[in-house]
C-alpha cells in the first residue's frame, strides 16, 4: 500500500479495509432488506430497498442530504414506527427474522440493534447512571454487575480514562465528544448485535471526529456497525462497504475501496466526485 | 423656531423613549400598588402588638368634667357645621374644624361601651402616669386601670407599691395552672374522650353486623371500665386544679373611680405600658406577636391568637398538592403523550383551560354536592354505619375542601405539566427508546424527572390560588371555630374529616361576623398579614424546590 494511487480524487491509501478483495458473496449476512419501500403519508421515501449488510463489517450510506439514508437506518431498529405518518412494506431480516412482523418485540429488537444519533444525547443524569441506564431496563440492578458493565462499557468507547474519577457527575459537564463516546458507550453497554450510527461525528471537533472514527475501527471486531455519514472521506476512511443512496434509491453498492476507486455507476462517480449533491 | 421644535418632538417620538417611559411607568405604578397593599397590611396589622402608653385625661363632656382612661386609636377630621348638626356638643367659633379621636376604653362589662369618639377641644389635661395597667382579659378584651391590691382567697396579700410584684408572680402561677389545665383537657381528657367514642361506635357496629355477643362486649366493658377509671383520677386532678386558678384575685381602680376585683384565673398578662422603655416595648411586642401565631382564638375570634387558622391553611394547602399534582401529571401525560392529537383532544384541551375561569363558589358547590353529600354519604355507609345518623364524611371537612380546592387548580397544573412535557427535546427520547426502554419507561425515567420543574411551576400557581380561595372553603369544611386541629396524638393522627379554620375564612369572620367591629379591626389586618405570610412562604418553598430541580435536571441546550 506504499504507493499512493489517487482517483476521483479519494486517497484510497486511507480505506479502512487494509486487505483488499473484500467481496460481499464471502461475507456472513447480518442484515438482509429486500425490497424495502417507506411511505411518509403520500410521500414516497425510500423506493424499494435491497441490501446485504454483512456482520461485523463497517458500512456506510452516503448520499445528498434527503436521500433516505437516515431513514432506512431507522428502519434497522423501528424508529420510524414513531412517526405516525411513516408505512413500511417489504421486510428486513435479522438473522433471517423478518424484524416487522408482528410478533416482535420492539423493545427486544432495539436492544440487539443499538443507535446513536447525530447530537450527542445524554440523559440529565450522572456518567454512571447514564451507562446504566440500559442495563437497569432490562432488570439489572445489582451493584457489582453495573460497576463491572460500566466499566466495560466505558473503556471500549474509549472514555474510561477520562471519566473513571467522576462517574457521579453529571454528564452533561462533558465535552461534546465526550457525550457522544458515552452515548456509544451507554449503546454498547446492553451488548447489541448490530450498531446503527446517525451521522455521529457531524457535531464534533476533528479531534473528537478523530477519536470516534477510531473506536469505529475498534468496535467493528464485536459489532456489525452500520453508519450514516455526509462526509465521503470518513466513509471512506472507516467502512468496509458502502452503499450510496439517491432520492430515495439504492444507486450502488460495494466493497468501499472498490466503489470509491472504480464507481460502475456514473451517479456515484459524480456524487464522489462533488460534481453534485 | 416653531419647525425645529416640532422636528425635535418627531426625533423624540421615533426614538421610542416615549414608549419606554410609557412601559416603565406601568411598572413603577404596578410597583406602588402591589409595595402600598402590603405596606398598609403590615403597618396597621403589625402596630396592633404594640404596647401604646396609656393616655389618662381630664375631659369636658356635656355631662360635666371626667375623668378618662384609655389607648388613643385614631384621628378624624369633621366639619365645624356637620360636628354642630349632630348635636355632639358645642365648639369655638374659631374652629372650622373638630379633630376627634377614637378612645379604646377597654374595660368592656364595667363600663357601657370599650371604644368612644372624644372632641380634641374638650381634652383638658393629658397625662401618661406611670402607675397604669392594662390587664390582658380571658374574656371581655383588655382592661385599664390602677392596681389597688392583691387578694388570695379574698383576704389581702399585698398593697401599694408591693402589689406589682406580688401580682406579677401569682399571674406567672396561674399561667403555668392554665396551661397545665389546658394540657390535661386536651390531651389526656380528649385521648379518653376519643377512646370512649370509639368503643361506642364499635359496639354500635357490633350490633348493626349481629355480632354483640357476650364475649364481644365484655371486651368492650372492661376497656370502658377501665378508660372510666382513668376519668376520675383526672378529673380529681382538673378538679383541683380549677380550685388552685381560683385562688387569687386582684382589686383595681378604674377610672370612674369605682373599685373592679378580677379573678386572676381571667387574666391573661398585665403591663404597665407607660412605665416601659423601647426595648422593654420591643421585647413585649415580639412576645405578643408569637402569642397572636401561637394561640388560640378567643371571644369570638376577636382575642387571643390565630394558631388553628394557620395551621388549618398550610395543612390544606399541602393535601391540596398531594391530591392535585398526580392528578394533574397524569392528565397532562394522557393528553401529551398517548391520546392521538386532533380535534377531540383540542376541545378537551380548551375546556380544560376553561376550567381555570369558572367562579370558585361554583367548585365549593359541587365539591357540597358531590363530595360532601354523594361521595361522603357513600363513604359513611358502607364504613361509618356505627356512627350514622351522625355523620362522618357526609359532612363538609378538610379532605373535602382539599379535594375541591385540588379540582379548581387541577387545570392550571395540566396546563403547566403539558408545556413542560413539550419542551423535553425528541432526541432525549429516542435515546431511550433507542436502547429498548418502552414508551411508558422513557416517559417514567427520562421525560417525567425532566418536566418536574414545569410541573412545581403548576403546582406553584396551584398553591398560590388554593391558599387565597376562601368562598369554596365556607361549603365545603372551614368553620369559625373548630374545637380540635385535624391533627393530633389520637391515632391515625390525621383526622381529615374533621373541619378546620382557614386564615381568609378568619379575615372575613373578624371583619364581618364579629360584634365588636372597633376591636376587631386591627386583628383583620394582622391575619391578612400573615395569610400573605403564609402563602409567601409556602411559595418560597416550592421555588426552591423547582430551582433545586432545575439546576439536577437542566435541559440540553439544543
Amino acid at each position: 500500500m506504499s504507493n499512493q494511487v489517487k482517483t476521483h480524487g479519494i486517497d484510497t491509501s486511507i480505506l479502512s479495509s487494509g486487505l483488499k478483495h473484500l467481496r460481499l458473496e464471502d461475507e456472513d449476512i447480518c442484515l438482509e432488506v429486500n425490497d424495502l419501500q417507506l411511505h411518509y403519508g403520500e410521500k414516497q421515501a425510500l423506493q424499494g430497498i435491497n441490501l446485504k449488510i454483512p456482520r461485523k463489517r463497517v458500512t456506510a450510506f452516503i448520499g445528498p442530504s434527503g436521500c433516505g439514508k437516515s431513514t432506512l437506518l431507522r428502519c434497522f431498529n423501528r424508529m420510524n414506527d414513531l412517526v405516525d405518518s411513516a408505512r413500511v412494506d417489504g421486510e428486513i431480516l435479522l438473522d433471517g427474522e423478518d424484524i416487522y412482523s408482528p410478533d416482535v418485540d420492539i423493545s427486544t429488537l432495539r436492544r440487539r440493534v443499538g443507535m446513536v444519533f447525530q447530537r450527542p444525547n445524554p440523559f440529565p443524569k450522572t456518567i454512571y447512571e447514564n451507562v446504566a441506564y440500559g442495563l437497569r431496563l432490562q432488570g439489572i440492578n445489582k451493584r457489582h454487575i453495573l460497576d463491572e458493565r460500566v466499566e466495560w462499557a466505558l473503556k471500549s468507547a474509549a472514555l474510561w480514562g477520562e471519566v473513571n474519577n467522576r462517574l457521579n457527575d453529571s454528564a452533561l459537564g462533558l465535552s461534546g465528544g465526550q457525550q457522544q463516546r458515552l452515548v456509544i458507550a451507554r449503546a454498547i453497554a446492553i451488548k447489541p448485535e448490530v450498531l446503527l450510527l446517525d451521522e455521529p461525528a457531524s457535531a464534533l471537533d476533528p479531534i473528537s471526529t478523530l477519536k470516534i472514527e477510531e473506536l469505529i475501527y475498534e468496535l467493528k471486531s464485536d459489532y456489525t456497525i452500520v453508519i450514516v455519514t455526509h462526509n465521503m472521506q470518513q466513509a471512506a476512511r472507516v467502512s468496509d462497504y458502502t452503499a450510496f443512496m439517491y432520492m430515495g434509491d439504492m444507486i450502488e453498492y460495494g466493497a468501499t475501496d472498490k466503489l470509491f476507486t472504480n464507481p460502475a455507476k456514473k451517479q456515484t462517480e459524480d456524487y464522489i466526485t462533488g460534481r453534485y449533491g | 423656531m416653531n419647525k425645529t421644535s416640532n422636528n425635535n418632538f418627531k426625533f423624540w417620538w421615533q426614538s421610542g423613549e416615549p414608549w419606554i417611559w410609557l412601559t416603565a411607568g406601568a411598572v413603577s405604578i404596578s410597583m406602588v400598588v402591589v409595595f402600598g397593599l402590603l405596606g398598609m397590611i403590615a403597618v396597621r396589622g403589625m402596630s396592633h402588638f404594640w404596647p401604646a402608653d396609656i393616655e389618662q385625661m381630664t375631659y369636658q363632656s356635656i355631662d360635666g368634667e371626667q375623668k378618662l382612661i384609655g389607648e388613643l386609636i385614631e384621628s378624624e377630621f369633621i366639619k365645624r357645621e356637620r360636628y354642630l348638626e349632630s348635636g355632639l356638643g358645642t365648639v369655638p367659633e374659631s374652629q372650622l374644624e373638630v379633630k376627634r379621636w377614637l378612645l379604646k376604653t377597654g374595660n368592656r362589662g364595667i363600663l357601657s361601651s370599650d371604644f368612644r369618639w372624644i372632641d380634641d377641644h374638650n381634652i383638658k389635661g393629658r397625662e401618661t402616669p406611670d402607675q397604669l395597667i392594662v390587664v390582658e382579659r380571658v374574656e371581655w378584651g383588655n382592661f385599664y386601670g390602677y392596681l389597688k391590691q392583691v387578694n388570695q382567697q379574698g383576704e389581702l396579700q399585698a398593697e401599694g407599691d408591693a402589689a406589682w410584684t406580688e401580682l406579677e408572680q401569682r399571674i406567672q402561677r396561674v399561667t403555668k395552672l392554665r396551661d397545665e389545665l389546658k394540657g390535661l383537657e386536651k390531651g389526656d381528657i380528649g385521648a379518653i374522650n376519643y377512646q370512649l367514642e370509639r368503643l361506642r361506635l364499635k359496639r354500635k357496629s357490633l350490633a348493626l353486623k349481629g355480632l354483640d355477643t357476650k364475649d364481644n362486649l365484655a371486651a368492650i366493658d372492661v376497656e370502658e371500665k377501665q378508660l372510666d377509671q382513668d376519668y376520675e383520677q383526672l378529673r380529681e386532678k382538673l378538679q383541683k386544679l380549677h380550685h388552685d386558678l381560683e385562688r387569687d384575685s386582684a382589686v383595681f381602680v378604674v377610672m370612674d373611680g369605682r373599685e373592679i376585683t378580677i379573678p386572676l384565673v381571667n387574666v391573661v398578662s398585665v403591663l404597665k405600658p407607660n412605665s416601659m422603655n423601647v426595648f422593654q416595648k420591643l421585647g413585649h411586642y415580639f412576645v405578643a406577636f408569637m402569642n397572636f401565631m401561637s394561640d388560640d382564638p378567643r371571644e369570638a375570634n376577636t382575642e387571643g391568637g390565630v394558631f388553628p387558622a394557620i395551621f388549618g391553611t398550610v395543612m390544606m394547602v399541602l393535601l391540596m398538592s398531594v391530591l392535585v399534582t398526580p392528578l394533574g401529571v397524569i392528565a397532562a401525560l394522557y393528553l401529551r403523550e398517548y391520546a392521538r392529537q386532533g380535534p377531540m383532544i383540542r376541545l378537551i384541551r380548551i375546556a380544560v383551560n376553561n376550567l381555570a375561569g369558572v367562579p370558585s363558589i361554583v367548585y365549593g358547590v359541587f365539591g357540597l354536592g358531590f363530595f360532601v353529600y354523594f361521595l361522603g354519604g357513600n363513604l359513611d355507609q358502607l364504613f361509618f354505619p356505627g356512627a350514622l345518623p351522625a355523620p362522618t364524611f357526609g359532612t363538609p371537612g378538610l379532605m373535602w375542601a382539599s379535594l375541591t380546592l385540588s379540582l379548581l387548580t387541577l387545570p392550571v397544573v395540566i396546563v403547566s405539566t403539558e408545556e413542560g412535557l413539550a419542551r423535553i427535546p425528541g432526541s432525549l427520547r429516542e435515546g431511550s427508546l433507542a436502547l429498548g426502554a418502552t414508551k411508558f419507561e422513557t416517559l417514567w425515567k427520562v421525560v417525567l424527572p425532566m418536566s418536574s420543574p414545569a410541573i412545581m411551576t403548576g403546582l406553584i400557581l396551584a398553591v398560590a390560588r388554593a391558599a387565597g380561595e376562601v368562598a369554596p372553603l365556607m361549603l365545603v369544611g372551614v368553620v369559625k371555630l373548630a374545637p380540635q386541629l385535624p391533627m393530633d396524638g389520637n391515632a391515625p393522627f390525621m383526622h381529615l374529616e374533621r373541619k378546620f379554620m382557614h386564615l381568609g375564612f378568619h379575615i372575613y369572620d373578624v371583619g364581618f361576623q364579629s360584634p365588636n367591629v372597633e376591636a376587631a379591626r386591627p386583628l383583620v389586618y394582622a391575619t391578612a398579614f400573615l395569610l400573605v405570610l403564609v402563602i409567601v412562604l409556602l411559595n418560597l418553598s416550592a421555588i426552591m424546590l423547582r430551582n433545586h430541580l432545575r439546576e439536577k435536571y437542566k435541559a440540553l441546550d439544543h
